[in-house]
C-alpha cells in the first residue's frame, strides 16, 4: 500500500490540503485541481454519452429500417438506410439534450423521489442535522437539504447539480445503527460527493445511461416484434430473409455494424459509468477522512455497512452507483461487497476500509 | 502604411490581453479575500451560538448539581470573558478557556445520573459538543481558505497585481491541537 502518505495531520495538513495519495493520481494533486479535473470530466462524460446515444438512435434508426424493409421485393436501399442514420441520430441526440436539461433542474428532486426519500427538519433529528453542518462547515459548502428513507436497508447518498443545490439522504436503517463518530464519517463521505462536484456528474449519468438501457429495451422489443411479424408486404417466414438477397454488400455490412453496436452501445455507456463511480469512491472515502480527521469513524460505519443483508426496496440500475455502498439485491443479499470487477459501481469495501485506515498513519 | 496598421493592431492585441489578464487576476484576488472574511465571520457566528447557549446549560445544570457552585460560577466567567475579549487573539484565549470550562461540566454530569437523563440536558450537550466541533471546523475552514489568498499573494504572477493594488497577507489562525475535534477531556 502506497497511499498512506499525505496526511500529516494537525494544522499544516489543514493549510496545504493535499489529498491523500491515491492509485492512478499525482500525489501531489490539491483540492482545486481535482474539482477542476472533475469538472472537465464531466463535460468530457456528458460528450461521450452524447456521441454513444446518437450513435445508438442511428443503429436503431438502421436496424428498424431493415426489419421493416425485409420483405420488400428489391431488398433494402441505400437512401433508405441513410435515412434511417440521420433519423435516428437526430432522433437520439434531440432525447439527449432534453433529458439533460430536464435532469439539470429536476433530476435532483426525481431521484429523491424515485428512492422514496422524505424531507426532514431539524426538530425530527436534531444530532443528524448537527453533524451534517458541522460537516458542511468543514467542507466550506452550504448546508445541504436531509432526506430520509423509510427502509431498514443501510444506506446513504448525495444528488443536486452543484453545492448550492445539493441533498443528502440517508435510510432509517442505517441512521439507527450509527454512533455519532460513524453518522459523522457517512455524512463526510457524502459531502465530500457534494464538495468533488461528483454530485453533477452521477446525476446526468444516471440520465443518460438510463435513456441508452431505456431505448435498447424498447428498440430491441421493437425489432423482435418487428421481425416477428414480417416486414413491408406482409409476408410471412421464409420469404422474409430471401428479400435482403438483393441488397447492396455495404448495406448489409451497415446493417450488421448496427446490430453490433446496438447491442454494445449500452455496455460501453455502463463501463465508462462504472468505472468513475467506483474510482470517485475512493476519493469520497478520502476526502471524508480529510474533513473528519477520524478514519475510525467511517472505517466503522462501512463495516456495519458490510455486514447487513438488507436490501433497499427503491433502487434500480440508473440509481445504484450513487449510494455509498452497493444497494442492488446481488451485492447485499449475497454479502457479495468484496467483488470488484469491471461491471462494479463500488470498490470492494475490504479495499476501501483497508485505504480509509492507512490514511490514519 | 500597412506595417503600421499591424503594428497598431498588435499593440492593441497585447493591451486588450494584459488588461484581460490583470483583471482576471484582481477579481480572483478579491474573491479568495473574500472568502477569507466570510470564513472568519462564520466562525464568529458559532462562536455567538456557543455564547447564547452557555447560560442554559448553567441553568439547567443548576438545579441538579447545585452544590458544584464553583465549576458553574467558572464557566460563567469564562463565557463572560469570551463574550467580551477584544482582538481575535484575546477571543481565541477565552473561547480556550471557556471550553475547558465546559468539559468540566460534562465530566462532572457523570457524576449526577438523574441530571444525564434530563432530556433538556441531552439536547444542550449534543449542542454545545455540535457547536464546539463546528468552531472548530470553521477555523480549519478559514486557515484553508486564508492560505489559498495568502498564496496567491505569494505567486507569480498574481503578486504582481496584489502588489500593485495593495492586497494585504492575512493571519492564519493559529490551532493549538489536532485533536480539537473533541471536548477536552478532563482530569480531577
Amino acid at each position: 500500500m502506497t497511499e498512506s502518505t499525505g496526511q500529516d495531520g494537525g494544522a499544516s495538513g489543514a493549510v496545504h490540503e493535499e489529498l491523500p495519495a491515491l492509485k492512478g493520481l499525482p500525489s501531489n494533486l490539491t483540492f482545486n485541481d481535482l474539482i477542476a479535473r472533475n469538472k472537465r470530466n464531466s463535460t468530457l462524460l456528458v460528450l461521450i454519452m452524447f456521441t454513444l446515444i446518437t450513435l445508438f438512435g442511428s443503429s436503431l434508426g438502421v436496424i428498424l429500417v431493415a426489419v421493416g424493409e425485409q420483405g420488400s421485393e428489391q431488398g433494402i436501399q441505400m437512401p433508405a438506410i441513410v435515412s434511417g442514420i440521420l433519423m435516428g441520430g437526430a432522433f437520439g441526440l434531440v432525447v439527449a439534450l432534453i433529458a439533460t436539461v430536464w435532469s439539470w433542474y429536476s433530476g435532483a428532486n426525481a431521484i429523491l423521489r424515485m428512492t422514496g426519500s422524505r424531507p426532514l427538519s431539524k426538530a425530527d433529528d436534531p444530532q443528524l442535522f448537527n453533524v451534517v453542518e458541522e460537516l458542511a462547515i468543514a467542507g466550506g459548502v452550504p448546508m445541504p437539504s436531509i432526506h430520509l428513507i423509510d427502509d431498514p436497508a443501510m444506506n446513504a447518498f448525495a444528488t443536486g447539480r452543484d453545492p448550492e443545490h445539493a441533498a443528502v439522504a440517508i435510510t432509517t436503517g442505517l441512521r439507527a445503527q450509527l454512533n455519532r463518530d460513524e453518522l459523522a464519517g457517512v455524512m463526510a463521505h457524502e459531502i465530500s460527493h457534494i464538495r468533488h462536484y461528483d454530485i453533477r456528474l452521477g446525476m446526468l449519468m444516471a440520465t443518460l445511461a438510463g435513456i441508452i438501457v431505456f431505448a435498447a429495451d424498447v428498440g430491441g422489443r421493437a425489432a423482435f416484434y418487428g421481425a416477428l411479424f414480417g416486414g413491408r408486404g406482409g409476408r410471412g417466414g421464409g420469404g422474409g430473409r430471401g428479400g435482403s438477397g438483393g441488397s447492396n454488400p455495404l448495406v448489409i455490412i451497415i446493417i450488421v455494424l448496427a446490430v453490433v453496436f446496438a447491442i454494445l452501445a449500452p455496455l460501453c455507456g455502463m463501463l465508462v459509468r462504472f468505472a468513475m463511480s467506483r474510482q470517485r469512491e475512493f476519493l469520497a472515502d478520502a476526502g471524508a477522512v480529510e474533513l473528519t480527521r477520524y478514519p475510525a469513524g467511517l472505517a466503522g460505519a462501512l463495516r456495519k455497512l458490510g455486514a447487513s443483508r438488507q436490501t433497499l426496496q427503491h433502487v434500480g440500475k440508473s440509481t445504484a452507483p450513487l449510494f455509498i455502498v452497493n444497494p442492488m439485491k446481488a451485492a447485499v443479499s449475497r454479502g457479495r461487497h468484496d467483488a470488484s470487477t469491471a461491471f462494479s459501481t463500488h470498490p470492494a469495501l475490504s479495499e476501501r476500509i483497508a485505504r480509509i485506515e492507512a490514511l490514519g498513519g | 502604411m500597412v506595417v503600421a496598421l499591424i503594428l497598431i493592431g498588435l499593440l492593441v492585441f497585447l493591451v486588450l490581453v494584459v488588461g484581460g489578464l490583470f483583471f482576471g487576476m484582481y477579481n480572483g484576488l478579491v474573491r479568495k479575500r473574500v472568502a477569507s472574511e466570510t470564513a472568519w465571520s462564520d466562525i464568529d457566528v458559532q462562536l455567538k451560538r456557543r455564547h447564547d447557549l452557555v447560560p442554559n446549560l448553567v441553568n439547567t445544570v443548576q438545579g441538579y448539581a447545585s452544590h458544584e457552585k464553583e465549576t458553574l460560577e467558572n464557566v460563567i466567567q469564562a463565557r463572560n470573558q469570551a463574550v467580551g475579549a477584544d482582538g481575535p487573539a484575546a477571543s481565541a484565549a477565552a473561547e480556550g478557556m471557556l471550553s475547558s470550562a465546559l468539559g468540566k461540566i460534562f465530566a462532572l454530569s457523570e457524576a449526577y445520573p438523574d441530571l444525564k437523563a434530563n432530556q433538556n440536558f441531552l439536547s444542550l450537550q449534543e449542542e454545545l459538543t455540535s457547536t464546539e466541533n463546528k468552531i472548530g471546523f470553521a477555523r480549519t475552514h478559514y486557515n484553508r481558505t486564508t492560505a489559498n489568498y495568502n498564496e496567491a499573494l505569494q505567486t507569480v504572477p498574481s503578486n504582481i497585481v496584489a502588489g500593485m493594488c495593495g492586497f494585504q497577507k492575512r493571519d492564519l489562525f493559529e490551532l493549538e491541537d489536532a485533536s480539537q475535534r473533541e471536548v477536552p477531556q478532563v482530569k480531577f
